[in-house]
């Protein structure tokens, strides 16, 4: 700890995971995060745990349901095709109050589309994704440092909630090298023990893990006690930057790699005099309130840049409602902002504001 | 008295939960519970014991046994049980399923779980129908079998052959018991108990991955009396589906 080492995205996350006390990692490859699974099978043999590469998606995430219903702490990582193969599996992890950690290194979709970086998952990660009311804590990173930083806090919110937890990022963060430090080292043994997981029913009653009810009563209790759970994390889990929203008047509103260059294009803006600043929602769901609530009263306009069609920007709007014009510009193909594009848009929108 | 005419011979085994049956009159799944029941307190593994439970008739697997369970979805139980075993490979486990839910929709994960050769154990309930959801075809109907969904009789042309999972898990190298069993008369019911020890004990001594598939009654669905659904399944099922071990069998 506190040594900083040069990573790949995918392979500091998979350090991330195996510090933050994960010893079991089930997936299957797709493009663009390989590096996650490769890295998992070499080192998780060295701390005593388990790498298994599933059939598919569909297996993977079921085995991982198994796993987290042994009480341990696993995942998996994906990319959007396979994310999607995996929402049945995460849906049923929700109904049985089980955690575990999904990553999803995004490319751009539908179909099979692309192996370039998108955001094009945006609205299946935080809207449910599967079947059923439900939604998952979905951390977005910016940085390989952040991604790191987040795979802890991942584990820990999916233990919290007993619900699965999704990290969103693009595959750019995946691709990328940076140099990282680690801060944390959890010991898995040393974790409050799960006297829900099952195992074997030795010295107390059986353990049942379900999500089936039959009773439309008793499944509507349940849901409302699962609703209780997301309530508990709207209010405690939600995770944000401000930077340079001094007197901002144009407000860019991104997150992950788009947040990244958008820092850029606002400090080439502010030193042209412009008053732009942004708000970098860290969790995507629950979608942060507070900073759009400070930076209302002194906007003039809003400017969401997604590397999709537009999705990010229904949450944005809900935050906004009609208080402020709100512009958007979208990547849907697997193309990235510069930051030269993103500051003649912010001059554009000073012109016109 | 003398204590020997009073020793009991017959009692409920205590991995089974004392609770009213929700299985149709006729049905094989009592029995095959109360074997697996038997065997799990024979080996003296009922507080290492987890079942998976499927999607089916048998989905509310964990109200009869006085096991940890887990309930899985679809045809997932074995990628479901590898979680568990590979977390706890202490725990002996245990997946219960019908045909739709192994031979359909999870026909990926019994055969790669069958030829990872996981220590894990699988009871496969084969009645050639989709029992729960009222009886329709199976991967596993018989051809010419009428269901809700073949009334004019499964016909090749139309819908193919069945899938005979026993002999197809055999070609894989990581099973280390594989058996077709029925539970028809008290001489199949004891070569079936036996059968499903063996398929539990493999797991436990880490040779590999036990499976036994039991011919089973559906007289709801079939619309047949439980007695005519027994004389049917024997002489239909059997000459498709024929009995036997075809892993790690007593020579």
């Amino acid at each position: 700890m506190g040594e900083r080492i040069l990573m790949k995205g995918a392979e500091a996350c998979a350090e991330g995971a195996i510090k933050a006390g994960c010893r079991f990692f089930f997936g299957y490859p797709i493009t663009p995060q390989n590096e996650v699974a490769g890295y998992m099978s070499r080192r998780l043999p060295e701390v005593g745990g388990v790498y298994l590469q599933g059939e598919s998606e569909v297996a993977s995430i079921n085995m991982v349901l198994g796993a987290a219903a042994a009480g341990v702490r696993a995942m998996t990582s994906s990319s959007s095709p396979g994310i999607s193969l995996m929402q049945e599996g995460i849906s049923y992890m929700v109904g049985c109050q089980l955690p575990a950690v999904i990553v999803n290194f995004m490319r751009g979709g539908p179909g099979l589309g692309g192996i370039g970086p998108a955001q094009s998952d945006y609205l299946q990660a935080t809207k449910g994704g599967g079947h059923g009311d439900y939604n998952l804590v979905v951390l977005a990173p910016s940085t390989i440092q952040e991604l790191v930083d987040l795979m802890k806090e991942a584990f820990d919110i999916a233990d919290r909630y007993r619900n699965p937890v999704m990290v969103l990022a693009d595959g750019i963060i995946a691709q990328m090298m940076e140099a990282v430090e680690f801060k944390y080292e959890v010991d898995p043994a040393a974790l409050p023990p799960k006297p829900w997981a099952v195992g074997g029913a030795k010295g107390r009653p059986k353990n049942v893990i379900k999500s089936l009810d039959l009773v439309p009563e008793n499944l509507e209790k349940y849901n409302w006690m699962l609703q209780e759970k997301f309530k508990q994390a709207r209010a405690n889990e939600a995770r944000y930057e401000e930077y340079m929203m001094e007197e901002a008047e144009i407000v860019l509103v991104c997150f992950g790699t788009v947040a990244r260059v958008a820092k850029k294009s606002i400090e080439e803006a502010r030193k042209q005099g412009v008053k732009a600043g942004l708000i970098r929602p860290i969790t995507l769901w629950p979608f942060p309130e507070e900073p759009f609530l400070k930076a209302i009263p002194k906007s003039k306009k809003f400017l969401v840049l997604e590397m999709n069609a537009g999705q990010m920007i229904e949450d944005v709007k809900l935050q906004v409602c009609h208080a402020r014009p709100i512009e958007f510009k979208g990547k849907p193909g697997g193309t990235v902002f510069t930051p030269s594009e993103i500051l003649e848009l912010i001059l554009s929108l000073e012109e016109n504001k | 008295m003398n204590e020997i005419l009073y020793k009991p011979l017959y009692l409920r085994p205590k991995s089974l939960a004392r609770v009213p049956t929700h299985y149709c009159p006729g049905c094989h799944h009592g029995i095959v519970h109360r074997l697996l029941a038997e065997v799990i307190d024979e080996l003296g593994i009922q507080e290492k014991t987890v079942i998976m439970a499927p999607v089916g008739c048998s989905v509310l697997i964990y109200n009869y046994f006085e096991v940890d369970s887990v309930e899985c979805a679809h045809g997932r139980a074995p990628a479901v049980a590898t979680g568990i075993k590979r977390a706890r490979p202490d725990s002996v486990v245990i997946t219960y399923q019908g045909d739709g839910d192994l031979a359909a929709i999870g026909t990926a994960e019994i055969v790669h779980a069958a030829t990872r050769g996981e220590r894990i154990t699988t009871i496969f309930i084969n009645n050639t129908n989709f029992g729960m959801t009222g009886g329709q075809m199976a991967p596993t109907t018989l051809i010419g079998q009428k269901t809700e969904t073949t009334p004019y009789g499964r016909s090749p042309e139309r819908n193919g052959y069945p899938i005979r999972v026993a002999e197809m898990l055999a070609t894989l190298n990581g099973p280390a018991y594989i058996a077709r069993v029925a539970v028809y008369n008290p001489t199949q019911v004891m070569r079936a108990r036996n059968s499903v020890k063996k398929a539990i004990q493999v797991q436990v001594e880490g040779k590999g991955f036990g499976f036994v598939e039991v011919l089973s009654t559906c007289p709801t669905n079939w619309g047949l009396k439980p007695t005519e659904a027994i004389k049917w399944l024997e002489e239909n099922m059997i000459p498709v589906y024929p009995l036997g071990e075809f892993v790690g069998g007593s020579k």
